[in-house]
């Protein structure tokens, strides 16, 4: 760092910022091109004029998605009340097994071994695809909205982490309260928990994410489109796009629309809500890192 | 404890905190009567483990018969490994295996290169906002779906998308990116490394914080450059970290990124661009062959627990590094 000053040194760094910065435009370039498309006009898009910047500006493709393509609007919904019952189940299972675990070690609880070592095996060890899917169709989970949310309500990853920060917590405060008469619910509920809010909402922060951006499962276990989230949608629209290639249109339904408008518009949608909870995802995703890694 | 050595293998072996704490642990009912809260908190973790991770692992018994949907598991014929036979004699699997491997491989490989250089220099720079700001844009793909990511490259590198028609008007003949089965496998590595290079110097970059910048006062005094800090100091620095992500990385051979391939994958790049998970979700769950395409599930998470059980042993043997 001393020699900055000099030319080489000048020369070096300008070289590093020009590197960083083609970097991150190359990240937001695609992103930028399909807002852009979204938002421009059917003979733009088949000429594909369109590039960084919309061309004939207009929003016939969101006005569409929004009053007439029910199916959009269905399965926005489906995503949005998934990741809402997801993030707070997550939660809820997490703080609770992460405090038994963190208890646990010291009070040498009978079965917690069993437990903790089903618990790994199930991280490193799956039945696989199939005897999945029949497990979970036999236990009454096809078409049944509670797929989407129950499966993923134990995220082993989850509760190590809850539980090594429960473990980072001053002893005194539990202690104290165990004197004053409290039973582990009181100190989980209304000491642990508060105290814990930021690894709280690090851990609600990836499990949104990751309600939001889960597809698959839709397209496997819900037989019906109209159950699926937004986007399993999106994806039976981009591998039917993928498919054809080339944008044939469907002159009886969309008259000033081109399908490759329409899913740039849906991409958009699916993406916004990322967006914005990303800063707070970005704040935290360090702490998520080093959260874990404090032991006991 | 003759040695240092001695110790250290005893150490390991022996666990003498099993012995001490045997008398110490009082009788079940004690613990029950204090502490059955903590029980009560387990069940719906223990509920989820046991429904959807242990009563699945009962359905692997499908693999070994010639299932009927309509007689349940016990009342198909039992074929034992005839399903495993079938796979690998066939000229599939070879192929499968191979694509397989080679995008796993190619991706850890281009990814992790990617990031460690991308870390060296986004640590160098040295305007705070310059550096908030790359890293926003540069970690952003990471968080969204491959279902997103996907839609984004159909559009962008479709045959009349932006990247095409900047070749055509430069006179270059219009490429179909995601339709060409020699390319296919490298789109895949590349649109991986966009995605997540960015995700991946995060761990890097906190490695990187980490070094002692006497470190580099001292070696600056000693009239080292730039370059020469960096061979001397910065990546023994983060050395390390580079050798636990590499033994970790052994785990995940056989991961060569469902969801990505699934989005991206069409009949003009199977042979390409198959992968193990694909073909069971096609074999299995679109043409109904369930009992073949349970089997071929089988070898793999099999064949990948055995390779992270592996990996978590290379990390600890050479990274020093307890995963549990």
């Amino acid at each position: 760092m001393v020699e900055g000053y000099s030319l080489r040194g000048r020369i070096f760094d300008a070289v590093v910022y020009l590197v960083l910065v083609v970097l991150a435009l190359s990240c937001i370039a695609p992103f930028v091109h399909v807002v852009a498309r979204s938002l421009s006009s059917y003979a733009a898009i088949q000429e594909s004029s369109v590039f960084l910047w919309p061309v004939g500006f207009n929003v016939d493709n969101y006005e569409f998605l929004m009053t007439s393509d029910r199916l959009f609007v269905r399965t926005f919904l489906i995503s949005v009340a998934r990741v809402l019952a997801g993030v707070a189940l997550t939660l809820a299972v997490t703080a609770l097994t992460g405090y038994v675990l963190s208890r646990g070690d010291s009070l040498h609880i009978p079965g917690l071994g069993v437990f903790k070592f089903v618990m790994l095996f199930s991280m490193l060890f799956t039945g696989g695809l199939i005897p999945i899917f029949l497990a979970y169709k036999s236990l009454g989970l096809l078409d049944n909205f509670a797929v989407l949310v129950l499966p993923g309500a134990l995220n082993v990853f989850y509760a190590i982490i809850m539980a090594n920060f429960f473990r980072g917590l001053p002893m005194e405060l539990s202690e104290a309260a165990f004197l004053d008469g409290a039973n582990h619910s009181d100190v989980l509920f209304r000491i642990f928990v508060p105290v814990s809010l930021p690894a709280l909402a690090t851990i609600g922060v990836f499990a949104a994410v990751h309600h939001w951006n889960s597809w698959f499962d839709g397209i496997i276990f819900m037989r019906l489109n109209t159950k699926w989230p937004l986007q399993s949608y999106l994806y039976s629209r981009v591998t039917q796009q993928l498919l054809q290639n080339r944008d044939t249109i469907d002159p009886t339904q969309l008259q000033n629309m081109t399908p490759e408008g329409l899913t740039a518009a849906m991409i958009v949608m699916a993406t916004l809500p990322i967006t914005l909870v990303y800063p707070f995802a970005q704040r935290y995703f360090v702490t998520g890192l080093t959260l874990g890694s404090v032991k006991s | 404890m003759t040695t240092d050595q001695g110790s250290t293998i005893r150490a390991r072996f022996v666990r003498p905190d099993r012995y001490r704490r045997t008398p110490k642990r009082p009788a079940f009912g004690v613990v029950w009567q204090q502490h059955w809260m903590l029980y009560a908190m387990l069940i719906p973790a223990a509920l989820s483990l046991l429904l959807f991770h242990l009563y699945p692992l009962w359905g692997i018994s499908i693999a070994f018969v010639k299932y009927n949907p309509v007689k349940g598991v016990l009342g198909s014929p039992f074929v034992g490994l005839e399903h495993f036979d079938r796979f690998f004699s066939g000229r599939l699997a070879f192929e499968i295996i191979r694509n397989t491997l080679i995008i796993a491989i190619g991706k850890t490989i281009v990814v992790q290169c990617i990031a460690i250089v991308f870390a060296l220099i986004l640590h160098d720079a040295r305007i705070p906002i310059l550096r908030r700001a790359v890293q926003s844009a540069t970690t952003l793909p990471h968080f969204l779906s491959w279902v997103i990511i996907g839609g984004i490259m159909v559009q962008f590198l479709g045959s009349t998308g932006p990247l095409n028609q900047a070749g055509a008007t430069m006179g270059l003949p219009r490429v179909n990116f995601l339709g060409n089965r020699t390319i296919f496998p490298l789109i895949l590595i590349l649109s991986e490394t966009w995605k997540e290079f960015g995700w991946g110097a995060v761990i890097y970059l906190a490695a990187l914080a980490n070094i002692n910048p006497n470190l580099h006062e001292a070696a600056a005094v000693d009239g080292a450059g730039r370059w020469a800090r960096l061979w001397a100091v910065t990546i023994p620095g983060i050395m390390p970290i580079i050798a636990l992500m590499s033994c970790l990385s052994l785990g995940g051979v056989l991961n060569a990124g469902f969801e990505q391939v699934l989005v991206l994958i069409n009949s003009l790049v199977s042979e390409t661009g198959e992968i193990l998970d694909t073909y069971v979700y096609r074999v299995g769950l679109l043409e109904g062959q369930f009992s073949f395409a349970a089997a071929v599930g089988l070898f793999k998470s099999s064949v990948g627990f055995l390779l992270i059980l592996l990996s978590y042993w290379l990390a600890e043997r050479f990274a020093n590094y307890r995963i549990f």
